[in-house]
């Protein structure tokens, strides 16, 4: 009976004990060290009446909840992570550094989706006053995408103070994009948000204005109509523009892929389907480059994809050496049985490489400078596309003026239009076809650097990309480069214009069958060579 | 001389004996895993498990007192090939069960095989559902395991009106997406709010479709990506949505095929918040999963290699056909097929999974936010255990079937309203 009475008591104390927190505003001492405890949706009301308490480091604690920087130790105090190498952590409150905690005692104070978006919004509204420009950069965008209207009287502030032009127009858009929502702003207000949202032009100012096609004015109305037709008619045309830069990476992509080949195969006349592995050989090159560097110099990380370039050059370029002197060289004109060779020598090659790295992917590092991606217009360049259109064009254009300028070249072409008369005239035709072999296959390799920053580094990669070459190479004609430049770079944007409509696999289905019915009408591609070359 | 050549006789015909005798000391157990080809990236690691687990099961002391033997083939990511070393295993090897198969085709291949030769095939990957079959075991989850709980949890949690349903142009996207977008017209979304997009296996140029999810996801609703691309095509995939600048607070992407082992490659920063709906997540704290992870990192001898989903099924499976063996006393496949059903095993989670009549388990549904360092955070986890449905309760086809393999109704297809059983042909 006593055990009885004092679980009700207890239990009446705890009910009252939890309507009085709920009741009472909390300190911000009390709302830090209950986080760790409540599930997201109280999370939520606490951040904001953090926020609502004005405390000095609430910004700072919030912007580190939102990317998961703040803890919970183990006899319960809350701390953040701070520094720049974020190995020190401080009390969140007080800022006071503590010593001596490593990564295992702390528990991370979890967030979801929707709570992360509530912070970021909350941050966006306590940091619009940071004398960082960045920051304030930032948090008007942040506040733009959020268009809580409890932000409004922050932004009006923070626009009467702001000294940068390009933040202040930030500021306005971010204000108008609320005005349009709110029910309190005077039409006029309302107008002048909707040409500072047809100035700015994008689709999420697009967005903004949509939602007006319900108003009640119908000059408020006719003014949105008109700012959307405006911004739709902008937009498709960018969207062209875009397209294009698309399927120019897609080409660039294709042409690093097939160079090699054309080589090989344009110019050899060697059917090798061992190319992709070749690729594939300049990828793992990479991956191990990475990670010799990260254990010898740190530091030169940033340096690793640049080094992993002649390695991969080389690698790749001394397996084909070592192909074409042992298998390709007894196959000369016959195609079928260098066909199935290589295929053959394809599948070794991929399961030696499964068998030594094993079948998982291996991570290769992108470097910062080509993560990410940038605006020209309403444009979005990712850094990593752009600089393998950068690398292609670069690649592509070092393998001409080699093959014209060199010596080198100069026998290679020799011996491809004339074995006979080159090999009379003292050129080492055997040795000149072992290089071209080793040439062609270290081109590929340094294709499988690039590739592998946009794609997986596992023993498969080649097989991707092995069709797209020899179509690309057949496409532009076979043995002229000029034809696999043309060619990678049209089916690169006949497939990206397809791919909105048709869908990406009918969209490669549909340029294949294209290929196929060209051949019909060209069988020697794009670029076909003339003379005598081509009959021997 | 004489003497010599009896003994030597003799000799020959104990060494021949004894042989034989160790053969049927032993238990075989099939390992149906590709070990080369395309699905090697997914597969090995079951195969990993597979020996690890019976491995165990030996240093207990095997099973009715004798030693567990696996038989490892590698159908090499080919599927008629599949069917074949199936029945390789089943006629020659003559094993007691079979843990394999990754993608749904290659159960499909395997499937009229194991029915023929009457073996046992347990299935440990995440599948489409509309099958039920006697002779196959599902500890992977169907869609009402996976896939549903997904999309409410984003309709309820992340308010979201618009839907883009991703996939890999194969078998297990195009059900399930089949089954979302029935889903979601019931619950009242409309057309222009769901867009389809399938694309080749291994696809790697994202570009354009990331830049129509971001277009399609700036119409003023909450958008969301279901994901259903298949596993190495993910990466570049994660890639581009990271430089896109795509950040899950926007537009969530829920994945119902990337889990630890597909962001093992990946640099997870830029796709934190990024969702997966699983039945485990390795971050899962359990002493179950802390004690299974510690032993695969001994066994592997690698303390980096993670734990995943369809290694836990793999776990799940194999406990239970162990379990149904010990019950019934013998490896006998009718009688550890009749024993299987009612069967419960701990899964790794901190539950206790049973095998329904259905040949389908339950299990938890948990939904995981990716985090910097490549794992998952639970968000959310179902209350109970959810009962895998093999029949999806939202296509018209498959409303009305139920799968029971106990007595009296003993079908895979059986259909309540006419109180019949399709039987095998509308299966195959």
């Amino acid at each position: 009976m006593l055990r009885f009475l004092i679980l009700a008591a207890l239990l009446f104390a705890s009910i009252t004990m939890g309507a009085q927190a709920a009741e009472s505003p909390q300190t911000p001492q009390e709302l830090i060290a209950g986080l760790p405890a409540a599930d997201f949706e109280r999370k939520t009301e606490m951040v904001n009446a953090l926020a609502a308490s004005g405390h000095p480091r609430a910004g700072l604690i919030i912007g580190a909840l939102a990317s998961g920087t703040l803890f919970s130790t183990v006899d319960g105090r809350i701390i953040l992570q701070t520094g720049q190498d974020g190995k020190s952590y401080a009390d969140a409150l007080t800022g006071n550094l503590i010593a001596g905690l490593s990564e295992g005692q702390l528990t991370k104070i979890g967030v979801n989706n929707r709570l992360r978006r509530d912070l970021r919004g909350l941050s966006a509204r306590l940091s619009l006053m940071s004398p960082d420009p960045q920051t304030r950069r930032k948090s008007a965008a942040d506040a733009f995408t959020a268009h809580d209207p409890e932000t409004l009287p922050a932004i009006e502030e923070a626009r009467k103070k702001e000294s940068v032009p390009s933040i202040r127009q930030a500021l306005d858009e971010a204000r108008a994009a609320i005005v349009l929502q709110s029910d309190d702003s005077s039409q006029d207000d309302k107008l002048a948000a909707v040409n500072t949202l047809r100035a700015r032009g994008d689709r999420d100012a697009l967005n903004a204005l949509l939602g007006l096609r319900t108003a009640d004015s119908q000059t408020l109305r006719n003014a949105a109509a008109a700012a959307v037709k405006d911004i739709e008619s902008s937009l498709a045309y960018w969207g062209a523009l875009q397209n294009v830069y698309y399927g120019l990476s897609l080409g660039s992509v294709l042409l690093l892929a097939a160079i090699g080949l054309a080589i090989t195969f344009g110019v050899m006349g060697v059917i090798n389907m061992a190319h992709g592995e070749m690729i594939m050989l300049g990828a793992y090159t990479t991956y191990m480059v990475q990670q010799v560097v990260a254990g010898v110099a740190p530091a030169l990380m940033p340096w690793a994809l640049p080094l992993a370039i002649p390695m991969a050059f080389l690698v790749a370029g001394a397996s084909g050496i070592l192909i074409e002197r042992t298998i390709i060289r007894f196959l000369y004109g016959r195609p079928l049985e260098t066909l199935l060779a290589t295929w053959g020598l394809s599948l070794l090659m991929q399961q030696g490489v499964r068998t030594i790295f094993g079948p998982t992917n291996k991570p290769v590092t992108a470097p910062t400078w080509m993560s990410g991606s940038f605006d020209v217009g309403h444009l979005t360049i990712t850094f990593s596309r752009l600089a393998i259109i950068i690398f292609a064009v670069a690649a592509f254009s070092l393998l001409t003026m080699f093959l014209k300028r060199t010596h080198f070249g100069m026998q290679m072409r020799a011996v491809t239009q004339n074995r006979k008369m080159a090999s009379a005239m003292g050129v080492r035709t055997n040795w000149v076809d072992a290089l071209t072999f080793g040439l062609g296959s270290g081109v590929a390799g340094i294709a499988g650097v690039a590739l592998s920053q946009i794609d997986n580094v596992s023993p498969n990669l080649g097989q991707s990309y092995i069709i797209d070459s020899f179509m690309v190479v057949v496409f532009g004609g076979v043995g002229n480069l000029w034809g696999t430049l043309v060619g990678a770079m049209t089916l690169g944007v006949a497939n990206k214009f397809l791919e909105p409509y048709a869908g990406a696999v009918v969209g490669k289905i549909l340029v294949l069958a294209f290929i196929i019915l060209f051949i019909q009408r060209r069988p020697r591609g794009l670029f076909a060579l003339k003379g005598r070359a081509v009959e021997a | 001389m004489r003497f010599m050549k009896t003994t030597i006789a003799a000799c020959a015909m104990l060494v021949l004996s004894s042989a034989a005798q160790a053969a049927e000391n032993t238990i075989k157990v099939g390992v149906l895993h590709s070990l080369s080809g395309t699905m090697a990236i997914s597969e090995t690691t079951l195969k990993d498990v597979m020996l690890m687990l019976i491995d165990e099961q030996n240093k207990k002391g095997g099973l009715l007192g004798k030693k567990l033997e696996p038989v490892v083939v590698d159908p090499a990511s080919d599927w008629p090939l599949f069917a074949e070393k199936a029945r390789e295993l089943l006629a020659r090897d003559k094993v007691a069960a079979i843990f394999g198969c990754w993608t749904s085709v290659s159960r499909k291949s395997v499937l009229p095989v194991v029915e023929e030769l009457n073996g046992i095939l347990f299935y440990p990957v995440q599948y489409e559902g509309e099958e039920s079959s006697r002779n196959v075991f599902y500890t992977g989850a169907a869609p009402n395991q996976q896939a549903i709980p997904a999309v409410d949890y984003l309709m309820s949690q992340e308010k979201v009106q618009r839907w883009v349903l991703a996939g890999t142009d194969y078998v297990y996207p195009r059900t399930t997406n089949k089954i979302l977008e029935a889903y979601l017209k019931a619950k009242g979304v409309k057309d222009a709010d769901i867009m389809i997009n399938y694309t080749p296996f291994g696809h790697s140029d994202w570009q354009t479709i990331v830049a129509n999810i971001k277009k399609f996801g700036s119409a003023g609703k909450k958008t969301a990506v279901v994901s259903t691309i298949n596993g190495d095509a993910n990466v570049p995939f994660y890639k581009e949505l990271a430089n896109q600048g795509i950040k899950a607070e926007d537009i969530p992407v829920v994945a119902f095929s990337v889990g630890e082992e597909e962001l093992a490659g990946v640099d997870t920063k830029p796709l934190v918040g990024h969702l997966a709906a699983w039945n485990y997540f390795e971050s899962v704290k359990s002493p179950a999963n802390t004690d299974f992870i510690n032993k695969w990192h001994a066994y592997t001898k690698n303390p980096k290699r993670v734990t995943n989903d369809p290694m836990e099924a793999a776990y799940i499976g194999f406990n239970m056909w162990v379990k149904a063996v010990e019950k019934a006393k013998t490896t006998d496949v009718n009688a550890v097929i009749d024993a299987l059903p009612g069967i419960e095993a701990p899964n790794l989670t901190g539950g206790i999974s049973k095998m329904l009549p259905n040949h389908h388990i339950t299990k938890p549904v948990l939904i995981g936010e990716v985090q910097a360092d490549g794992q998952f955070e639970v968000v959310y986890k179902t209350t109970g255990l959810v009962a895998g449905d093999a029949w999806s309760d939202f296509l018209p086809g498959s409303r009305d079937l139920t799968a029971d393999w106990t007595k009296p109704i003993s079908c895979g297809n059986y259909n309540t309203k006419t109180k019949t059983c399709l039987g095998l042909k509308a299966m195959h």
